[in-house]
């Protein structure tokens, strides 16, 4: 991960966001919990730069790629992604967004049913190398789902995964092609992409003590 | 936040009523896929338990639920040997039995869906009882304006026709409501219920011409002629002269009025022919939208996990 920078560096950047009095490196999010900026814009930024190289370098046919970003965090990532590879490798590429939410494994073991999302698939997946694009993996479930509903669109001729954050905590045999940064965290936190208020756009990864969880030992506004 | 069954709007609130409707905005993408089929109800069970004749809504119902992967079990008894309330329970007991993890029921009497879902162990969803509420008509009703308008709220709202036996009416009059739109009735005075105004918060109107001033939909009621026992109007001619519409009585409402059906149409009666085929009638997209809106509906409210399946699920 040269080049990436630590996670309290950039915590001037955020100032504005910041609760009065947080220590440097903590916001407070919309629903009042803190939240640790893992990952900032600029760190965003340079992870999918190197990204961008390393998809033109390894895929044999780039002209055959097609983003797909799974919804809401592989959005953004995914148009910047492909920004960057048209800006290193003059190549067009399409960006399909492939909600996931009705090929899940949970959705009938939990009470109330998740909210959707959009679906929108520029152009047919037939023999395209289709990269996948999410914020943050950690189980795995959603790129199986976003698999299988990848399937119902077509025959696609490769699929390839970027994960900007890898969390671990692996529950399925799904290997990431393309990673931002490795970041272990503790299974009981929350760790999402937001988009930074007023920031023009900017994007960060934060994470948050998930709610209702037993008071995960690190998820103290204190934590280093 | 949403109740176990679907019985009428008058239970739903504003979030609810919207939280439908933008499930349903999503689900009309798999309706342009090459592959309309998503594996969400896989395994499942949907019985259509129509007690009533119906074509539209029980295949629209089938349709939805097959699109989810759904197995749907269509379920028609003879009206002959079902007449008394104490069978339909029976029945629905034994269909109960069989584990469905939804039951669609449409009964000619009013308030029949309500009394089953009290016996079963399975969500309930009303697809018609009597003149009582038709939801999922009204709800895919109001997706479609939304969908056309952008909105609904400020919306005016003109239900024309036979106001005193429609489920359809009753249902939209809710549905309209609840989303802030101005919704009023036209007919002649035997098809408005007398306490209408104050019951329903609509306004009433025995003229057509001056229910449609100002009017973004009008919404055309098919002349149930089954339900009609006694005179209500002098000829089937004379309501079509009087509360028929076409382009020539389309005029007084707004420039951009939309014309709805929920079909089957009396053609000349309700509406003229060439108001019923063309623009700015959307009743084609009506019955399109009758299916993303049924599988919302069987998105949100089938499947509801058992209780022992709670205990064993992770999550």
């Amino acid at each position: 991960m040269t080049g990436s920078p630590t996670q309290s560096s950039e915590a001037p950047t955020r100032a504005a966001d910041a609760a009065p009095g947080a220590v440097p490196g903590t916001a407070v999010g919309s629903d009042g919990a803190a939240a640790r900026v893992l990952l900032d814009d600029a760190g965003i930024r340079r992870s999918l730069v190197r990204i961008a190289h390393e998809i033109v370098e390894r895929t044999g046919e780039p002209e055959l790629l097609y983003l797909v970003a799974i919804p809401n965090g592989g959005i953004p990532l995914a148009r910047r992604l492909a920004n960057d590879l048209r800006e290193i490798a003059d190549l067009v590429v399409p960006v399909g967004v492939l909600d996931t939410t009705l090929y899940r494994d949970d959705l009938l073991t939990t009470g109330e049913r998740p909210a959707l999302r959009r679906t929108e698939m520029p152009s047919a997946v037939d023999d395209h190398i289709v990269v996948l694009v999410d914020d943050v993996v950690k189980t795995g479930r959603t790129i199986r789902a976003a698999m299988d509903a990848l399937m119902d669109f077509g025959r696609p001729r490769a699929v390839q995964v970027v994960g900007l954050i890898d969390r671990g905590h692996r529950e399925l045999p799904i290997k990431i092609d393309y990673v931002g940064k490795n970041l272990p965290t503790h299974p009981g936190e929350e760790v999402h992409l937001r988009e930074v208020a007023d920031g023009g756009g900017a994007l960060e990864i934060i994470v948050t003590a998930a709610p209702g969880a037993a008071a995960p030992p690190s998820g103290g506004e204190g934590e280093p | 936040m949403i109740g176990r069954d679907l019985l009428g709007i008058e239970d739903l609130d504003r979030d609810e009523i919207e939280r439908i409707l933008d499930t349903a905005g999503h689900m009309c993408e798999i309706g342009t896929r090459d592959v309309k089929k998503v594996p969400t109800l896989r395994g499942r069970t949907i019985i259509n338990l129509f007690f009533e004749a119906s074509t539209r809504t029980r295949a629209s119902f089938e349709i939805a639920g097959k699109r989810l992967s759904a197995d749907v079990i269509n379920f028609s008894p003879s009206s002959s040997s079902l007449k008394k309330a104490e069978s339909i329970l029976d029945t629905a007991k034994t269909l109960d039995a069989m584990d469905p993890d939804a039951v669609v029921v449409r009964h000619g009497v009013a308030g029949v869906p309500r009394r089953i879902a009290d016996v079963l162990d399975a969500p309930v969803i009303n697809a018609g009882d009597g003149a009582h509420e038709h939801p999922t008509q009204a709800l895919l009703d109001c997706f479609t304006v939304r969908q056309v308008k952008g909105r609904i709220d400020g919306l005016t709202v003109t239900i024309v026709g036979d106001i005193l036996h429609s489920r359809v009416a009753r249902s939209n009059i809710h549905v309209f409501r609840k989303l802030g739109a101005e919704v009023r009735v036209a007919a002649p005075p035997t098809m408005i219920p007398a306490d209408i105004e104050p019951t329903f918060g609509v306004k009433a109107f025995t003229s057509l011409r001056e229910s449609l001033e100002g009017t973004d939909v009008v919404m055309a009621l098919r002349i149930q002629n089954e339900r009609l026992e006694g005179a209500f109007f002098p000829s089937v001619r004379e309501y079509s002269a009087t509360f028929g519409s076409d382009r020539a009585k389309l005029q007084y409402a707004k420039e951009d009025a939309i014309v709805m059906h929920p079909g089957p149409i009396n053609r000349g009666v309700e509406l003229s022919h060439d108001l019923a085929d063309h623009r700015p009638s959307v009743i084609l997209d009506q019955v399109r939208n009758g299916v993303a809106l049924r599988m919302a509906v069987l998105y949100l409210f089938a499947g509801r996990p058992r209780a022992a399946a709670v205990a064993g699920g992770t999550g």
